[in-house]
């Protein structure tokens, strides 16, 4: 082992379990960034987790905390009720846009109306990954996927979702942010904003949701760095990256 | 001295680390891994790397630790 002190390692409430995502997928770097909230904020004992349906179904392995999987589009519904019957636990959900975005909207956009004091770390991917990169609600106006094999055609299937931006008028909403983890600089200020959203839960001011741009290359048809790219060529125009709400409160937060 | 350590057999083989060191350090191995990836690796014969942890940063898998 070199000398030295080390400065970057795995998390602590990250299992030392290999992922079964594929190369190069940014699901990784972002349950990497959550561990390392987690511990920086020392929460890892009081923390649960709600697991999705979508290709992050698994994140409870990877997760050294405890975490319950929820049924397709429901982690919102499951959260509010863990956080309700035990408010000294800090509950969040793990959701992809399949999951989020078009079986789970309801949920969703009620859980942050009422404002509902639990953290949501969105995944958007402009495909459902898990079943074979189907066109989802985010998917962008002429993507090609395997069920929209010559594009998103927005006059038969309308126009990609802006989750960020519909959530930011829900009254209830405290903290909604859009990030991406493309480049270093777009993963340092991922991690800043999801270590807001946890915050903004302990500090009990209500729904936080950080949406973060997300490659899928495998069902994208690209290599990983491919994907990249192409993220922040053309997702980014459409989903712009920023702040969508952040309460007085939130803005106070140290 | 700063440097970085690579769990070959933790490694896809993905290439996102390779193109965000500042000093093109970090290449792709031509061997296979256990998983049958090529693994990253770090070529630094001048002792150059400064452990800016941007590869580290970018790796999905965690599979890159960085000491200073
Ligand atoms: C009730 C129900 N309907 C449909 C499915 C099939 N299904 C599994 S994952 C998924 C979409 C996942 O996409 P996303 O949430 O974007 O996550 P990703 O896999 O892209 O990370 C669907 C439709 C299911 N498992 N359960
Ligand atoms: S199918 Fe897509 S989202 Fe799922 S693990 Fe592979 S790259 Fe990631
Ligand atoms: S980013 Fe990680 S998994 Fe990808 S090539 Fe580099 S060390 Fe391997």
């Amino acid at each position: 082992m070199p000398e030295g002190e080390v400065v970057f390692a795995r998390p602590a409430a990250l299992e030392d379990t290999p992922t079964h995502y594929c190369p190069g997928c940014t699901h990784g770097i972002i349950h990497r960034l959550i561990g390392e909230v987690i511990d920086e904020l020392g929460i890892r004992e009081i923390t649960v987790g709600i697991a999705p349906v979508g290709c992050a179904v698994l994140a409870y392995h990877y997760f050294n905390f405890d975490t319950v999987e929820a049924a397709h589009g429901r982690a919102p519904a499951v959260a509010t009720g863990i956080k309700r019957v035990s408010p000294e636990n800090v509950v969040f959900t793990y959701q992809g846009d399949g999951d989020l975005a078009a079986i789970g909207t309801a949920e969703i956009v009620h859980a942050a109306n009422r404002g509902e004091n639990i953290t949501v770390v969105f995944v958007n991917n402009a495909v459902f990954g898990m079943t074979g990169g189907q066109m989802a609600p985010t998917t962008l106006p002429g993507q090609v996927t395997t069920s929209t094999p010559t594009g998103r055609d927005v006059k038969v299937d309308g126009y990609p979702v802006k989750v960020a931006e519909i959530l930011a008028q829900t009254t209830g909403a405290a903290y909604i942010a859009r990030r991406t983890v493309t480049q270093p600089k777009y993963v340092r200020s991922c991690k800043k904003a999801i270590k807001t959203a946890f915050k903004t839960q302990l500090a009990g001011l209500g729904f936080a949701l950080v949406e973060v741009l997300s490659t899928c290359s495998t069902n994208w048809g690209m290599s990983p760095m491919e994907a990249l790219r192409w993220l922040d060529e053309n997702m980014i125009p459409y989903y712009p990256l920023g702040d969508y709400k952040v309460i007085d409160e939130v803005k106070a937060l140290p | 001295m700063p440097t970085i350590v690579i769990d070959e057999d933790r490694c896809k083989g993905c290439q996102l680390c390779t193109t965000v060191c500042p000093k093109d350090l970090v290449t792709m191995a031509e061997n296979f891994n256990a998983k049958g990836y090529h693994p990253a690796k770090l070529e630094d014969p001048e002792g150059e790397c400064t452990g800016c942890t941007m590869c580290a940063l970018m790796c999905p898998d965690v599979a890159i630790t960085v000491y200073r």
